[in-house]
């Protein structure tokens, strides 16, 4: 259950983002020592204010990305909208605006399978409340690699759809209520 | 045995990069790791290879398969007028300065399908620019160049062309600039009079003299750290006493090596003003 040597957390979401978002960002400590990558799917022509929202209710640090970001432990890094995010190598974050995976740039596959690559099984994913499917897949490749995979309680979501693709391509994740889930970050980080 | 698995691809993406640079002098080798995995991956499954060592074999031997996989690595993604904002403070801004030279060289670093390139020669037009300026539109991938030099795009883009265009503070209307029929719309190719089109790489070319404006967006994105500071030495080397760099949106110099030869000039549109020299 607990990885024996995290090295960051990826968090993809959708619809119902904010509600799950809300129970576990504001609930990590400041010495939360793991870094945070998050895609939420937003529209593109928006400018997102999540960071900023997050950022006046959480105690971890709260970035919006910017190419090429630096990334520092206890720091909650969200997607900007129109570019997928991706980890370079484990100092550093890019952006690039190659074309939408399954109609969603941030896309959260493109991140999970990022952080499958750079962290292997020092990845934690966790997919929560969705509408589609993407996610899926990327969570799959950080199985594959022997990452930790958390999938929101199809149950208790908001939407069902993404935390079930989720347990159909990973059966062998775990599966936790928001709050279980947000006990279970502060365990590892 | 998984493991063993993923650095066999970081092993065979390595050396099909540098068979590319010797074979073709492309040089993708600095390019974001990321991105590029899975660009590689995804020519792998849908050109139908098993490893990308076949694929790179392939790439050797084959010609033909330079401008398939220049497909995959180059990414073509733009708009007219893509974000507005960046195009209203070039407009509002930039332009008054701009005004002051008797001529005027702008540089579009990576134009791509000329998207860009159009939206600057418009707004250059718009602002009475256009006679005193040469723009320079340049891009590694041919097939790209080819398009920007025609000037044509589909139908259903124009739209959105169009809104941009508006947002971006136009004193005109777009369609003053295109015909359109068959699907297509066809920009005015006067448009191009004072357009200079080269295949210019940011990666092993050398510096472009004297600009007034380099702008190079959503392009250095797809650089690692080494190969940003490259390029923006070379726009440094590149800019006129006082010009100006415009990048991305989500681009920022703060992390570059020469962050300190630029001032922060509309600092929300990403646009810089090369200090000292």
């Amino acid at each position: 259950m607990i990885p024996a040597d995290p090295k960051a957390v990826v968090i993809g979401a959708s619809a119902g983002a904010l509600e799950a978002l809300t129970s576990i960002l504001p609930t990590l400590s400041k010495d939360f020592r793991l870094p945070i990558m998050i895609v939420v799917h937003i529209p593109p022509d928006k400018r997102s204010v999540l960071a900023e929202l997050f950022r006046a209710k959480s105690s971890v640090e709260v970035i919006e990305v910017e190419d090429k970001e630096p990334i520092r432990p206890g720091t909650a890094y969200f997607a900007p909208p129109d570019y997928h995010l991706l980890i370079e190598d484990q100092e550093t974050l890019g952006l690039t605006n190659e074309e939408p995976v399954l109609f969603s740039r941030p896309s959260i596959d493109v991140l999970f399978e990022s952080a499958a690559d750079v962290y292997g099984a020092g990845a934690v994913a966790v997919l929560l409340t969705g509408a589609n499917h993407d996610g899926a897949k990327g969570a799959s490749a950080i199985a594959r690699v022997g990452g930790h995979v958390i999938i929101q309680d199809p149950r208790s979501a908001f939407a069902s759809a993404m935390p079930e693709a989720g347990l159909a391509s990973c059966p062998d994740a775990t599966v936790l209520s928001l709050d279980g889930i947000s006990e279970y970050l502060r365990r590892i980080g | 045995m998984i493991e063993t698995f993923e650095k066999v691809e970081d092993i065979e993406i390595r050396l099909l990069l540098e068979a590319l640079y010797l074979r073709y002098h492309y040089d993708f080798r600095n390019y974001a790791t990321g991105s590029i995995k899975r660009r590689l991956r995804q020519a792998r499954e849908q050109l139908g290879f098993a490893t990308i060592s076949a694929m790179q074999e392939r790439a050797l031997h084959d010609e033909t398969m330079l401008p398939r996989l220049l497909g995959y690595l180059t990414v073509q993604v733009s708009e007219m007028f893509r974000d507005p904002g960046y195009f209203r403070a070039i407009r509002e801004i930039v332009v008054p300065h701009l005004r002051t030279y008797p001529s005027l060289k702008i540089w579009i670093a990576g134009c791509s399908a000329g998207e860009e390139l159009y939206s600057l020669v418009i707004l250059f037009r718009e602002e009475g620019l256009e006679d005193r300026t040469i723009f320079y539109a340049t891009d590694i991938n041919q097939d790209a160049l080819q398009i920007a030099e025609a000037g044509v795009y589909d139908v259903d883009r124009i739209q959105l062309f169009t809104e941009n265009h508006r947002k971006s503070g136009g004193r005109s209307s777009l369609s003053d600039y295109y015909s359109a029929g068959y699907g297509r719309v066809s920009f005015d190719r006067t448009l191009r009079d004072r357009v200079v089109f080269s295949d210019h790489s940011l990666v092993t070319d050398a510096v472009f003299g004297e600009m007034n404006l380099i702008s190079c967006r959503n392009v250095m994105i797809y650089f690692d750290k080494a190969l940003q500071d490259r390029a923006v030495g070379l726009f440094r080397d590149s800019l006129a006493r006082k010009g100006f760099l415009g990048i991305g949106a989500k681009e920022s110099l703060r992390f570059s090596a020469h962050a300190d030869d630029f001032s922060e000039f509309v600092r929300q549109e990403k646009i810089y003003q090369r200090i000292g020299k």
